[in-house]
């Protein structure tokens, strides 16, 4: 079997940064001293927006341009899974329209489930697609509010035009309860931070990563790169100086800008120190929770190319500042805000109809009549085209990628939605498939008929009477639309 | 296809008075329009051969059957059929009437709409049960923001300015205020300014508050009879049915982009039959008054133009024109329309039908316009994309 590398790697964190001065002034009445953590932003899910939907727009960004066969296996790792039984791999896999015969795994229950993820899937020989995603809670006016942010990363490995080698990798298996959740719960329980930084990273660390580097035969000056678990930046300089690391070496941590995104964090700094190493760099990667995994990686000659598509990724989903604390509490679940009656409407899903629908609701899968081109959706057994109407096969044509318009719009506030007004309006794809489509990520003075739109995987609805939610692509702007006032 | 001209004499008609009903219910308002038309045409439930009874809500209002009907006015065991067709319900109970009387099926039949909105507790319509393929990818509209996206498409097809298109639409709301005031039936009585209408909460962009109609409890009737029955009757006047066209769309316009969304396809057509199917010509030039369905601004706009009382992308500079204010070249909504008459779902297209019918007869009191000799009605059910239009045209037999 082939070695596998890294062929791909993409980070997607949402739109949506809370500003935090915004947590803290709400809650500066309850606890002042997070007046130390109130500095730049956090990310957070839009209300429509979960581990799976986060997950999917990763994974798509890594795998643009590639063949779908390039994953034959994906594995899907959260803290966070919308189902506890119902597999994300499988809802992530036909978002993705990836082959019926992928192999596909979840894993859960550690920050560290997306770096097992990875070294579960390097020694399977076929390609795989590792993706994980979180969007933690935290109750309101606690630590975790402010540190925390929702995010994903995906990774690639393939056999051939690695980006970069995976040089060795070590695991370490210790139950450190450093915070937990119990099953059922919503929030994560924390033990202090200073007992943490000593008996924890401190402790468990440095045994790791010098066994890895050893194992390597590489000393820690000779890293270029090294990603470190998620920790206020003197716990990590401090780290770093204790496992003989340069300071100057350490990626940073995306606290400011996105928090700490939990199981992807690790994969998600990956990225980042992808995108700014050259080639042959050695990098550390670092995760901690229950022990620890460490990664080695050496970039290779394939990493500029892969840069230039990597900073394109980038902007599909430019920061919007958001200032709206209560939006984080009310998408959160945490304050039950009165949306009307409207917002009382069952949201009861035909499980029958949808999977015989699985096609067009996951994989936006559209028809294109096979007597006169024309290209729509839903597929339907009769034609469209009031010049055709003809009842012939309709071969599958995916919409997902293709780019999208707004043909007509409304900023509607009296529908329910858990973030008003509902966009919605008609939207039509490249080849000429036209339906009405919520929109979403649109600034409300940005909407205008002709807006180009690209497509992306959400929530569509949850029924919280039965715990399920269902899923649908929208349109949201394409990038530069985003920029354009 | 001759079609139904002239086959079916209107011998009665009765109204219930729109609006917030709190003292009754639905079978309370079937009555009240019932005992006016029977008043009107002399006639009682003993005299009727069947009934169509519309009623959009079943849930909401007075359940499913035919039976609510037949229960509230105690008919004597005749056929009775219950019809919905989302918004255009009145109209499709008084086609199933009427085509049963010209077909000689029957002499004599009913035609009674109703609807009880206001039992509901909202603000607006209520909303359905999602849960079939297509609710699992549709997004969850309103109908306003249903009806809205019209002005969007319309203004870009167009190139109108957004003000501009706005004031249009406020001029239409205007002009059903003036009219509702005077109406004693209506839900809404008092006229606004149009600043006022400009300046009101949005509702769905660009509708705002008063872009928007009533939404109201009420009931219309009809009986309908073969026109010798009208004469033997004594009913020598009688108003006769000329046309009365349904047309459905087929996905097409949701679903393919030779629709643009600035008009309503099904709208254009139901109007094209509608004129042939009364051997007119020219709606601008033939129709003295038209009762249209504007449930929101825009979609009266935009149906000056369907129908042919404007042309393509002038609807909403013959709106300020005044065009369709009770003194223009065609009185539009003249008795307050959905926006201020009301609209109790399945009773406005016999609402529309009863107010043409007064002013064919002469029987309008202070909203009476001069001698009018046809009218017509529009009532559409559903949102632009996907809709029921129904189209008739009301007239005086010979």
């Amino acid at each position: 079997m082939a070695k596998l590398g890294i062929v791909d790697a993409a980070a997607y964190v949402p739109a949506m940064r809370l500003d935090r001065q915004a947590i803290f002034a709400a809650n500066a009445w309850a606890n002042p001293a997070l007046k130390g953590l109130a500095r730049g932003a956090r990310s957070m899910c839009n209300w429509d927006e979960d581990s799976i939907t986060m997950g999917v727009e990763a994974a798509r960004r890594c795998l643009a341009d590639r063949s779908r066969e390039d994953a034959r296996r994906l594995y899907f790792a959260s803290t966070t899974p919308p189902f506890a039984d119902r597999q994300c791999a499988a809802v992530i896999g036909e978002a993705l329209n990836l082959s019926d015969n992928l192999a596909a795994v979840d894993l859960a229950n550690s920050r560290n489930a997306g770096l097992q993820a990875l070294c579960e899937a390097l020694p399977g020989g076929s390609s795989a697609l590792v993706v994980s995603a979180d969007a933690r809670l935290a109750r309101p006016a606690s630590v975790q509010e402010l540190q925390y942010g929702h995010g994903a990363a995906a990774v690639l490995l393939g056999g051939q035009d690695a980006i970069a080698e995976v040089v060795a990798e070590r695991r370490l298996s210790r139950d450190f309860v450093d915070q937990f959740r119990a099953s059922g719960e919503s929030f994560d329980y924390r033990w202090e931070e200073r007992w943490i930084r000593d008996r924890g990273y401190r402790s468990i660390l440095p045994p790791l990563v010098g066994g890895l580097l050893e194992q390597a035969g590489v000393a820690p000056r000779q890293l270029s790169r090294a990603v470190l678990p998620a920790a206020p930046p003197r716990m990590t300089a401090a780290l770093a100086k204790g496992l003989g690391i340069a300071a100057g070496s350490v990626q940073d941590g995306r606290l400011g800008d996105v928090g700490d995104t939990g199981a992807p964090h690790p994969l998600l700094l990956t990225v980042d120190a992808l995108a700014q190493a050259e080639p042959g760099e050695l990098i550390l990667v670092v995760g901690f929770a229950q022990g620890g995994i460490a990664l080695l990686l050496k970039t290779t000659g394939k990493l500029p190319e892969w840069q230039r598509r990597n900073a394109r990724r980038a902007a599909l989903s430019p920061p919007r500042p958001e200032s709206a604390y209560t939006k984080l509490l009310s998408f959160s679940g945490l304050l039950p805000m009165d949306f009307g009656m409207r917002a009382e409407a069952d949201a009861k899903t035909q499980l029958s109809s949808f999977d015989r629908h699985r096609a067009e609701l996951t994989g936006f899968a559209g028809g294109r009549c096979a007597a006169c081109n024309t290209v729509q959706f839903p597929r339907a057994r009769r034609c469209v085209n009031p010049d055709c109407n003809a009842e012939a096969q309709q071969d599958v044509v995916l919409l997902a990628e293709q780019p999208g318009e707004v043909s007509s719009f409304t900023q509607d506030w009296l529908a329910y939605t858990p973030h008003p007004p509902l966009q919605y309006g008609l939207a039509a794809t490249a080849e000429g498939a036209r339906a009405l489509m919520e929109f979403t990520e649109c600034p409300l003075r940005k909407m205008r008929v002709g807006l180009k739109l690209r497509f992306v995987f959400r929530i569509h609805a949850i029924d919280s009477r039965r715990g399920y939610r269902r899923y649908f692509w929208k349109g949201a702007p394409a990038p530069g639309e985003e920029k354009a006032s | 296809m001759t079609g139904i001209c002239d086959k079916v004499a209107i011998v009665g008609m009765g109204c219930s008075r729109f609006g917030e009903r709190w003292d009754c219910d639905a079978e309370d308002l079937m009555l009240e329009a019932f005992r006016e038309a029977s008043e009107d045409a002399g006639l009682g439930a003993g005299d009727l051969d069947a009934a169509w009874f519309g009623c959009y809500f079943d849930d909401a209002s007075v359940g499913k059957s035919a039976l609510p009907l037949a229960n509230a006015l105690r008919l004597k065991n005749i056929p009775v059929t219950r019809v919905e067709n989302m918004c255009a319900t009145g109209t499709e109970a008084l086609r199933g009437a009427a085509y049963a009387v010209a077909a000689g099926a029957c002499d004599i039949a009913l035609a009674l709409g109703v609807e009880k909105l206001k039992d509901t507790g909202y603000g607006g319509l209520p909303v359905g049960t999602p849960g079939t393929f297509t609710e699992q990818w549709r997004p969850n509209t309103s109908s306003p923001g249903s009806f809205a996206q019209l002005a969007s498409a319309y203004r870009a097809r167009h190139r109108v300015q957004e003000k501009d298109l706005k004031r249009a639409m406020a001029h239409v709301s205007w002009k059903s205020h003036q009219n509702g005031a005077i109406n004693p039936k209506a839900h809404l009585r008092k006229a606004v300014d149009v600043d006022t209408i400009i300046g009101a909460p949005m509702v769905a962009e660009p509708l705002g508050l008063f872009d928007c109609c009533g939404v109201s409890d009420g009931a219309a009737c009809a009986i309908v009879a073969r026109p010798e029955i009208a004469r033997e009757m004594g009913k020598t006047e009688s108003v006769t049915v000329k046309a009365l066209q349904l047309a459905v769309s087929n996905g097409s316009e949701a679903g393919h982009q030779g629709w643009n969304g600035s008009y309503i396809h099904c709208g254009r057509l139901a109007g094209q039959r509608a004129l042939a199917e009364a051997g007119l010509r020219s709606a601008r030039e033939d129709i003295d008054l038209i009762e249209v369905h504007d449930c929101f601004s825009i979609t009266e706009l935009v149906t000056m133009e369907d129908l042919g009382f404007a042309g393509e992308g002038q609807g909403w500079r013959a709106v300020l024109d005044g065009a369709f204010d009770r003194d223009g070249k065609t009185p539009c909504q003249i008795d307050g329309g959905l926006k201020c008459f009301g609209h109790p779902i399945g009773a406005s297209g016999l609402r529309m039908a009863y107010e043409v019918y007064l002013q064919l007869l002469g029987r309008a009191g202070d909203r009476q316009l001069p001698s009018p000799e046809l009218g017509l009605t529009h009532n559409l059910g559903g949102e632009p994309a996907r809709c029921v239009v129904s189209v008739a045209v009301f007239g005086r037999a010979g």
